[in-house]
């Protein structure tokens, strides 16, 4: 009895600071992207402006939930809920600090991979449903996308599972003790980065949403807090992806001094600034490009990384 | 276990009946992951949780998302819709049905003969399927590595297209086609002469 009130609570507590996270990220990348760009940001509400974040959701809130009249009904109603659904699942398999996790699973790398595969079809159907052409042609791009950097997503983390062993969170992070990852699979790693951004459809690669050229791309008919859905969706994934970047390859909650969790949170802010300054400094590459650039550059080089990887744990054995 | 097993097994089984009788095909397609990921969850009850995690990845997960796809780019419509129902008759149904009837007798008798193997004695990890891939069944890995290598090259040819008479043949790839136009390939506005301001 005792153990399932503390799952529970795990589960609660995982969930309101995820979710507040992610809210709260609206605010950071505004203000952050500002400081960048030598402007201020909002600074209006609230101390330093932070209750912008609570503007926004009740705004989100009283705008009118429009489904359009063309549109399939409950595709279009089921889409932006499949992409909460499948980010906030892959927190279920991430282990936060020793004892702090929902579910240590064996396959936990491969539920997370799962779960980011099914959440392409939100977008995809997000953009079939609304039956608008932009938002076709933003679903169409999100599918090929996010397909294809999902290949080497996988692959470029096979590399860290050889060397830790295991496909379990925790067991990745106990056998970086003596070396963070980051060092024998820097390949990998930036590899996985790349990816993570195309994932996440984060800047530069928010083609799927391409507002010069798409409207709003495969979001273009959402309204109110199905719009929100998305919004917030893909802060949850820039969460998971700085989450992931630094459970795999920089130790997750191994450090000094601090507590483990301080730790963690530490190395995952740092990531979700990265993925910030990401958006400040880079413009967005042509989809062809992108395209070329995912199968005929990334994907040998994560074969290649994995080749190697595996023939160097072989001959050190 | 055996409660969501049971459960899987029935979500599994009504969501590929709504695949098999819906009019729209996207409906049907999302049906038919929802089966797919019943599937996962009966082999993770069953003891496989790296075959359940392979089948979301690479069913649930990338081949239904290539139907989704191409059936996008379809653009399929009311006609469709019209279409599948004057296909669903109810004659239709005769032979699949009797194919099916016969098969589930088959299944009922070997079920009740044979006394139904322990379920979820031991979980098979993904080290066990790695070492029983790579050791005895090594062969049917080479094969299927074969066959994938020809689908490879032939996918490869087929979607090279040969360029049209008069045609160059780096035509379809905007980079060097704009380098030897020596413009942009689309304007807007007017069409003008090159180099008119």
């Amino acid at each position: 009895m005792r153990e399932t009130i503390i799952h529970i609570v795990t589960v609660l507590v995982v969930l309101f600071v995820v979710l507040n996270i992610a809210a709260g990220l609206i605010w950071v990348e505004r203000r952050l992207l500002a400081l960048w760009q030598d402007r201020y940001g909002p600074n209006r509400v609230g101390p330093f402006g932070l209750l912008q974040v609570a503007a926004d959701t009740i705004k989100l809130f009283f705008k009118e939930d429009w489904v359009p009249p063309f549109a399939d009904k409950w595709v279009f109603i089921l889409a932006p809920g499949i992409v909460m659904l499948t980010v906030l699942m892959s927190f279920t398999v991430l282990t936060f600090a020793p004892g702090i996790a929902i579910a240590d699973l064996n396959i936990g790398l491969l539920f997370v991979l799962a779960m980011s595969s099914l959440g392409v079809y939100s977008v995809v159907l997000g953009g079939w449903a609304s039956d608008n052409k932009y938002a076709l042609l933003g679903g169409l791009r999100a599918a090929a996308q996010m397909l294809s950097y999902e290949v080497f997503m996988g692959l470029s983390l096979m590399g860290v599972v050889l060397m830790a062993g295991s496909f379990s969170m925790s067991a990745i992070v106990e056998a970086q003790r003596k070396m963070w990852f980051v060092v024998p699979q820097f390949l990998g790693f930036v590899l996985f980065l790349i990816a993570g951004v195309a994932e996440t459809r984060r800047l530069p690669f928010d083609i799927p949403e391409a507002e010069s050229e798409l409207v709003a791309g495969f979001h273009s008919e959402y309204s109110g807090m199905k719009f929100g859905m998305f919004f917030v969706g893909e802060y949850v994934g820039v969460v998971l992806i700085s989450a992931l970047i630094s459970i795999l390859f920089f130790g997750g909650w191994l450090g000094p001094v601090l507590p483990p969790i301080v730790w963690f949170l530490i190395k995952m802010f740092f990531f979700i600034g990265f993925f910030i300054l990401l958006r400040a400094a880079l413009p967005r590459p042509r989809f062809d490009q992108l395209m070329d650039w995912g199968w005929k550059l990334m994907l040998p080089l994560a074969l290649a990384n994995l080749l190697v990887t595996g023939a160097i744990v072989l001959a050190v054995r | 276990m055996a409660i969501l097993f049971y459960v899987a097994g029935a979500v599994a089984i009504f969501a590929t009946l709504m695949v098999l009788t819906r009019l729209n095909p996207v409906h049907g397609l999302l049906y038919l992951i929802v089966s797919l990921l019943a599937v996962a969850i009966v082999f993770f009850t069953l003891g496989a949780p790296f075959m359940a995690a392979l089948e979301v990845i690479i069913y649930a997960g990338a081949i239904m998302v290539l139907f989704v796809f191409v059936v996008m780019l379809l653009n399929l419509g009311k006609r469709q819709v019209e279409q599948e129902r004057a296909w669903l008759k109810p004659g239709m149904w005769v032979g699949p049905v009797i194919l099916a009837a016969i098969l589930i007798v088959e299944v009922i008798f070997l079920a009740t003969r044979t006394g139904g193997a322990a379920m979820g004695a031991v979980e098979i990890g993904p080290k066990q399927v790695g070492i029983s891939l790579f050791g005895p069944y090594l062969i049917g890995v080479e094969l299927a590595s074969f066959l994938l290598l020809a689908a490879l090259v032939g996918a490869y040819h087929l979607g090279m297209g040969k360029p049209q008479k008069g045609e160059k043949e780096y035509g379809n790839r905007t980079d060097e086609s704009r380098t030897a136009a020596g413009r942009d390939l689309v304007r807007a506005g007017a069409d003008r002469p090159v180099g008119a301001p």
